[in-house]
């Protein structure tokens, strides 16, 4: 069994081949998974918010997308990686709860997977594929070496993007 | 001296942390008569445990991410704003729609019945527990409907966590113990605003 990564909720990671890496239960949250397809470098950030000025609490980058994207990049250039030959993959920003509440936080989820798309256009990364919103929990895994971006869901057939 | 309008989460005092497990004390002690009543036995309650929880300790504190987790959800209004989930393992939602309903819920997902029967029990809990806040406090909270999801525990859990994730890393849990012949756990998680928060802590003359 090749080794998996663990990224947390607000947190980041990368890995290279064979490693994979995974974070369970994305509810609102969106995992955005980023590979360059020649040297194999892969990384999965698990972001919370959508915008790190909007909030006081932003000292830790991987909680938002508009920072937690382009840490995940930098992170992935350390490792080797060529951010034009960078392609993206993302899931989650669901909407747990039915209720429309007057909160400004209604929404998240959408909102989270807007910004997530910004934050990766602004990069020129492009996204192969997705699978967001809907109203159930997402655990992900990521492989580097093909790109295949395994989606668990409570009592939904196992998914690949 | 950090103004207490200025405190955030991390800086509040151990004594407001035991004024806030007073809260929850007296909160699942009203909740544990309600429930008794409900139930029709005799429930017995735990003293709570009430901590602040680093994100990263969200998902294990109930029995690792992928646990299955019942989450009733509500949002307060009224003197302060915010929200308040009870969340408990699927297990525990299962043995108290079984007391309730007098039988064991069919097969592995809960039915609409069961699912209301669920959300009624999330609202006495959360109902007394509020009520106790408000008493204490002389502030005035209004409770909406009660929402219900049933899912992995990490996904459930950052709904509260995205709603802290606004002003600090942490979010304040408060555990607490039913039982009669078999335990029920559950938790409740407070999520009030940062005006609400210097609200309370005023209130309650910080």
């Amino acid at each position: 069994m090749a080794d998996v990564i663990k990224v947390g909720i607000a947190d980041l990671n990368v890995c290279k081949p064979p490693e994979l890496i995974t974070t369970i239960g994305l509810g609102s949250c969106v995992g955005i998974a980023i590979r360059d397809k020649q040297s194999k470098v892969g990384g999965l950030v698990h972001v919370m918010l959508p915008n790190s000025r909007e909030v006081k609490s932003s000292a830790n980058p991987a909680k938002f997308a508009d920072t937690g994207i382009p840490e995940l990049v930098r992170r992935l250039e350390k490792m080797g990686a060529v951010r034009s030959r960078m392609v993206a993959k993302i899931a989650g920003g669901a909407t747990m709860f039915a209720f429309q509440s007057k909160s400004e936080l209604t929404g998240i989820g959408d909102r989270n997977v807007i910004a997530t798309k910004a934050a990766l256009k602004a990069l020129n990364i492009p996204i192969l594929a997705e699978d967001t919103g809907a109203n159930y929990g997402r655990t992900v895994t990521f492989n580097p070496e093909t790109g295949d971006y395994e989606v668990k869901a409570v009592g939904k057939p196992l998914k690949v993007i | 001296m950090a103004d207490s309008n200025d405190l955030t989460i991390e800086q509040m005092s151990d004594q407001y942390f035991d004024v806030l497990k007073e809260i929850g004390n007296i909160g699942a002690g009203n909740a544990t008569t309600a429930l008794s009543t409900m139930l029709g036995t005799r429930v017995d309650m735990m003293v709570p445990k009430v901590r602040l929880m680093e994100f990263k300790e969200v998902g294990t504190t109930l029995g690792g991410e992928e646990q299955l987790v019942a989450g009733i959800y509500l949002v307060v209004d009224g003197d302060i704003h915010g929200s308040i989930m009870f969340v408990q393992q699927k297990e525990s939602a299962r043995a108290m729609v079984q007391k309730l309903m007098g039988m064991p819920p069919e097969g592995d997902d809960f039915s609409e019945m069961e699912l209301s029967a669920l959300k009624e029990i999330g609202n006495v809990i959360t109902g007394a527990y509020l009520n106790s806040l408000s008493t204490l406090t002389n502030l005035t909270i209004y409770p909406s409907v009660p929402e219900i999801c049933i899912d992995m525990a990490g996904a459930i859990l950052s709904v509260p966590a995205i709603e802290f994730g606004a002003v600090s890393d942490k979010m304040l849990l408060i555990q607490t113990d039913f039982a009669d012949d078999e335990a029920m756990s559950g938790y409740f998680i407070l999520v009030p605003d940062e005006e609400s928060d210097a609200r309370i802590l005023h209130a309650l003359g910080f």
